[in-house]
C-alpha cells in the first residue's frame, strides 16, 4: 500500500489533471480558489438580476412588474445570495489563491476538506434557488428571516431554506478552519506573525469570526425548525419564548458576519494602496490591532440592529456606545490608507482606482453607520431606505469594489496575462458612477421616511427612486463588461511579468506568472 | 495533551517545516461524494419534515439514502486517511494541522451550544419575567393585558397562554431536593459521564505507557459508560413524556430542556461512536502507538468537551 500511495505523492508535482475531473476532484488551492471565484461571480449575476427586478418595480410608484409576494421573495433571495453566495465565497476564493502563496506554503493545510467546503455551496444554492419553484414560493421574509415571519407565517419552502443554511454554514466553518490552520501551521520559516501580509492577517481574524458565529446561525435556524415543525416555543410568547430572542441570536451572528464581509477587503485594499503608492504601508501594526479590535468589538454591538424593538434603556445606551467605539479602529485604518498615499508616487491603474473609491465610499457608509448607531436618531432612520443606503455603501463600493480591485490586481498572476487597462478603467468609472447614482439618493428618500422592503411607495419619493433605478441598471449592466474583461484576460492578452506591478511586495510576486500549479513545495528562504 | 493545549493557548505556533514533505493529497473523489451525500441528506430531511402529516410520503427513503451515502463516504475517507498515515505520509507538520483543526472544530461546537445556552439565559432572566409584567419593560408592554394571570417562575410549567396552544407539563426535571436525590436520574448521569472522562484519561495514560491492555480495557469501560449514559437519558425522556407530560410542546421549559439535553445526547452518541471506532482500531488492527495516536486523542478531546457541556447543563438546566 505504501508504495502505491507514494506514487500518487510524486504525481502531484505534475500539472493539473485533464478534463472535468480536475475541477470535481481537485485538492489544489489554486483550482479551488478559481472554483470559488467563478461560483461567486455566477451568484453575483443571479443576485444582481434579482436586484434589477427590484429596481424595475421601484422605478415608478404603483405596482407594475411583479406581484408583491414575488417582490418579497426577490428581496429575500437577493440578500441571501449576495451575502452567502456572492461576497463570502469570493473572499474564500481569494484566500485560497493568495494565503498559501503569501505565506510560502505548498497548499492549504487540509486540501480535501478544502474541496468539500467548495462543493457544498453549489448544492446549497441549488436548494435555495429551487425554492422559487416550490408550492408557496421561495422564502419571503427578508434575508434576516425574523420570527414569526419566518416561522408562523413562512411558506413551506422555509424547511429547505433552513437546511440549505445548515450546509452552507458547514461549508463556511470548514473553509474557515482550513484558513486558520493554514496560517497557524504552514507559514514558511521566517514569516513571523507580525510579518504576515495584511490580507493574511485579515483572513486569520475573519476565519476566527466565522468559526465563532456560523454555529450560532445554525442554532438559530434549528430553533426555527423546531418551532415550525415540532411544537417548541423559542420564538413564541404564548409558550414563554420571545420573538425578540430570535433577533438577539440572529444578530449575534449577523454583526460579526458584516465584519466577515469587510475585513478581507481591508487586507486587499492595504496591499493595493501600498503597491500603487510605491511606499511601504503606513502603520502596519496599528492596522493589525485595528482589525483585532474591530473583530472583538463586533461581538458586543449586535443589538444596535434592534434599537426600536423595545430594549431596556441601559441596553440601548450600552450598545450605542459600543457601536460608536468601532469608529475608532476603523478611523485608524482610513487614516493609515490616506497616510500611505500621502507623498507617494501614485499611479492610477484600475485596482488603485477601485481601492481609492473603496476608501472614500466605504467611509461614507461608515459615517452613515455612525449616524445609525445613535439611538434617538435610529428611531427615525430604522427600517428606512437610509439603512438600505448605508449597508449598500459598505457592501457594494466596500466589499464588492475590493473584490473587483483584487481581481484586477492579481489576475495577471493567476492567468499570466494583463487585463485590458482601458476597459478596466471604463468598468471602474461606470461602476463608480452607477453605484453612487443608485445608492446616494436612497439616503434622501430614507431620511424623508420611505420604508424599506415595500414594492410600492408614496408619490413624493418618485423622483429619487427613478434616479436610483437608472443608476442600478447602469451599475448592473456594467458588470457584464467586467465579465467580458475577465474572460478576455483568461483567453489571452499582453503577457504579465513575474513582478507584474512595480511597487508590489510579497511572496506571491516572486513566483512566475501565471503561478505554477504547485508553488513553494519547499519553503522559500525569507530574510 | 496538556502540552498541545498549551501550544494553542499561547499561540506558540509551529514554525518547523518538514523540508517540502508536507503531504498534499492527489485528486480525491471523497469531497464531492460527501457534498453530494449532504445534498441528498438535507433534501430528504426537508421533504420528510414537510410531509410529516402525509403517511403516503416516501421522502424518508431519500433521507435514509442520504445517511447511507454519508456514512459510506465517511468510512472510505477515514480509511484512506488512516492508510496514508500508516504509510508514513504524515509529517509532524501535517499532524499539527490535524491538532489545530480538531481544536477549532471543538470551538465551533462550543459556539453551537452557546446559542442554546444563550437562549436559555435570555428567557430565564429576561423574557419570562417580562411576560409576567416585571421590570421597566414588562410594565409598559401589552403582555400584562395579553397574558393575564401568568406568573414568572422557572421552570415554566404554566405557559403565558395557560396551556391554550401548548400541552402543559405536570412536573419538571429540576432538582427534586435531597430527599429524592438518589432516584433522580440526572445525578446518576452526571456520575456516569464524569467517570467516563476519567476512564478515557486512564486509557490515554495506558497508551502513553505502551500498556495496550490497560488502554483497551479503560477505553472499553468508557464506551460502556457512554452507552449507559445514553440509556439513562432515553429512560429520562421516556419518563418525561410518559409520566411528567413534559414534551417539546410544553412551552419554553420543555423547548430549552429537550433541545439542550437532546443536542448534548446527540453529541454523546457521536463521541461514543468515535471512541468505539478507536477501540475497534486498537483491538482488531493494533493501531496507535505510544507517541503517535492523534486519532484517539481527538476523540478523547471531543469526549472531554461533551463532558464539560454536561456540567454546564447539569448546573443551568437541572440544578439552578
Amino acid at each position: 500500500m505504501s508504495a502505491v500511495i507514494e506514487n500518487h505523492h510524486d504525481d502531484h508535482h505534475h500539472g493539473p489533471a485533464e478534463g472535468i475531473t480536475r475541477w470535481l476532484f481537485t485538492t489544489n488551492h489554486k483550482d479551488i480558489g478559481t472554483l470559488y471565484l467563478w461560483f461567486s461571480f455566477v451568484m453575483f449575476l443571479i443576485g444582481g438580476a434579482m436586484a434589477m427586478v427590484i429596481r424595475a418595480e421601484l422605478f415608478q410608484p404603483g405596482m407594475q412588474i411583479v406581484e408583491p409576494e414575488f417582490y418579497n421573495q426577490m428581496i429575500t433571495l437577493h440578500g441571501l445570495i449576495m451575502i452567502f453566495g456572492g461576497v463570502m465565497p469570493a473572499f474564500v476564493g481569494l484566500a485560497n489563491w493568495l494565503v498559501p502563496m503569501q505565506i510560502g506554503a505548498p497548499d492549504m493545510a487540509l486540501p480535501r476538506m478544502n474541496n468539500l467546503s467548495f462543493w457544498i455551496l453549489p448544492f446549497a444554492f441549488f436548494i435555495l434557488l429551487s425554492s422559487l419553484f416550490m408550492e408557496g414560493g421561495a422564502p419571503n421574509f427578508g434575508w434576516t428571516f425574523y420570527a414569526p415571519l419566518s416561522t408562523t407565517y413562512a411558506p413551506p419552502s422555509v424547511t429547505f431554506f433552513i437546511f440549505s443554511v445548515h450546509i452552507m454554514g458547514a461549508s463556511s466553518i470548514m473553509g474557515a478552519i482550513n484558513v486558520v490552520v493554514t496560517i497557524m501551521n504552514m507559514r514558511a520559516p521566517g514569516v513571523g506573525l507580525m510579518k504576515m501580509p495584511l490580507f493574511v492577517w485579515s483572513w486569520l481574524i475573519t476565519a476566527y469570526l466565522l468559526i465563532a458565529v456560523m454555529p450560532v446561525l445554525a442554532g438559530a435556524v434549528t430553533m426555527m425548525l423546531m418551532d415550525i415543525h415540532f411544537g417548541t416555543s423559542f420564538f413564541n410568547a404564548a409558550g414563554g419564548g420571545d420573538p425578540v430572542l430570535f433577533q438577539h441570536i440572529f444578530w449575534f451572528f449577523g454583526h460579526p458576519e458584516v465584519y466577515i464581509m469587510i475585513l478581507p477587503a481591508f487586507g486587499i485594499v492595504s496591499h493595493i494602496i501600498e503597491t500603487f503608492s510605491r511606499k511601504q504601508l503606513f502603520g502596519y501594526s496599528s492596522m493589525v490591532w485595528a482589525m483585532l479590535s474591530i473583530a472583538i468589538l463586533s461581538f458586543v454591538v449586535w443589538a444596535h440592529h434592534m434599537f426600536t424593538v423595545g430594549l431596556p434603556l441601559a441596553a440601548e445606551i450600552f450598545f450605542m456606545w459600543a457601536t460608536m467605539l468601532i469608529a475608532v479602529p476603523t478611523g485608524v485604518k482610513v487614516f493609515n490608507w490616506v497616510a500611505t498615499m500621502f507623498r507617494g508616487s501614485i499611479t492610477f491603474e484600475t485596482p488603485m482606482l477601485f481601492a481609492i473609491a473603496f476608501v472614500v465610499l466605504f467611509t461614507i457608509g461608515g459615517l452613515s453607520g455612525l449616524m445609525l448607531a445613535i439611538v434617538p436618531a435610529d428611531f427615525q432612520y430604522h427600517d428606512t431606505y437610509f439603512v438600505v443606503a448605508h449597508f449598500h455603501y459598505v457592501l457594494v463600493p466596500g466589499a464588492i469594489f475590493s473584490i473587483m480591485a483584487a481581481v484586477y490586481y492579481w489576475i495577471p498572476k493567476w492567468t499570466g496575462n494583463m487585463y485590458d487597462e482601458r476597459l478596466g478603467k471604463l468598468h471602474f468609472w461606470l461602476s463608480f458612477i452607477g453605484v453612487n447614482v443608485t445608492f446616494f439618493p436612497q439616503h434622501f428618500i430614507g431620511l424623508a421616511g420611505m420604508p424599506r422592503r415595500y414594492p410600492d411607495y408614496a408619490l413624493q419619493f418618485a423622483d429619487w427612486n427613478m434616479v436610483s433605478s437608472v443608476g442600478a441598471f447602469l451599475f448592473g449592466f456594467s458588470q457584464l463588461l467586467f465579465l467580458f474583461i475577465v474572460l478576455k484576460t483568461v483567453m489571452g492578452g499582453k503577457k504579465a511579468t513575474d513582478q507584474v506591478w512595480e511597487g508590489a511586495r510579497g511572496l506571491e510576486w516572486s513566483v512566475a506568472s501565471p503561478a505554477p500549479y504547485h508553488t513553494f513545495s519547499t519553503p522559500p528562504k525569507i530574510n | 495533551m496538556m502540552k498541545k493545549f498549551y501550544l494553542i493557548m499561547t499561540w506558540k505556533w509551529a514554525t518547523r517545516m518538514s523540508g517540502g514533505s508536507y503531504y498534499v493529497p492527489d485528486q480525491s473523489r471523497f469531497p464531492i461524494f460527501m457534498a453530494f451525500s449532504l445534498f441528498v441528506l438535507v433534501m430528504g430531511a426537508s421533504s420528510t419534515i414537510n410531509n410529516l402529516d402525509d403517511p403516503s410520503s416516501n421522502s424518508v427513503y431519500i433521507l435514509y439514502f442520504g445517511f447511507a451515502c454519508l456514512f459510506t463516504t465517511l468510512f472510505f475517507w477515514f480509511r484512506q486517511v488512516i492508510k496514508e498515515h500508516l504509510a508514513g505520509l504524515d509529517s509532524n507538520q501535517l499532524k499539527q494541522s490535524y491538532v489545530y483543526g480538531m481544536a477549532w472544530f471543538i470551538f465551533s461546537e462550543v459556539m453551537f451550544f452557546a446559542a442554546f445556552f444563550g437562549a436559555l439565559f435570555y428567557v430565564r432572566t429576561l423574557a419570562v419575567p417580562w411576560l409576567a409584567g416585571e421590570g421597566e419593560k414588562g410594565i409598559g408592554i401589552a403582555a400584562v393585558e395579553m397574558w393575564q394571570g401568568f406568573e414568572s417562575t422557572w421552570p415554566v410549567i404554566v405557559t403565558p397562554d395557560q396551556g391554550d396552544g401548548y400541552v402543559l407539563a405536570k412536573k419538571s426535571m429540576a432538582w427534586p431536593g435531597w430527599d429524592h436525590a438518589l432516584e433522580w436520574l440526572p445525578l446518576w448521569n452526571t456520575i456516569v459521564l464524569l467517570s467516563s472522562s476519567v476512564t478515557v484519561h486512564f486509557a490515554h495514560l495506558g497508551l502513553k505507557d505502551g500498556n495496550r491492555k490497560k488502554f483497551n480495557r479503560f477505553l472499553g469501560i468508557t464506551v460502556t459508560l457512554a452507552l449507559i449514559f445514553v440509556g439513562l437519558q432515553a429512560a429520562e425522556y421516556y419518563e418525561a413524556y410518559a409520566y411528567y407530560g413534559l414534551t417539546l410542546n410544553s412551552g419554553i421549559y420543555g423547548s430549552t430542556f429537550f433541545m439542550l439535553t437532546g443536542f448534548h445526547g446527540f453529541h454523546v452518541m457521536m463521541g461514543g461512536i468515535m471512541l468505539a471506532i478507536m477501540l475497534a482500531r486498537s483491538v482488531f488492527a493494533g493501531h496507535f502507538e505510544e507517541h503517535d495516536h492523534f486519532g484517539f486523542e481527538a476523540a478523547s478531546w471531543y469526549w472531554h468537551f461533551v463532558d464539560v457541556v454536561w456540567v454546564m447543563l447539569f448546573l443551568f438546566v437541572y440544578i439552578l
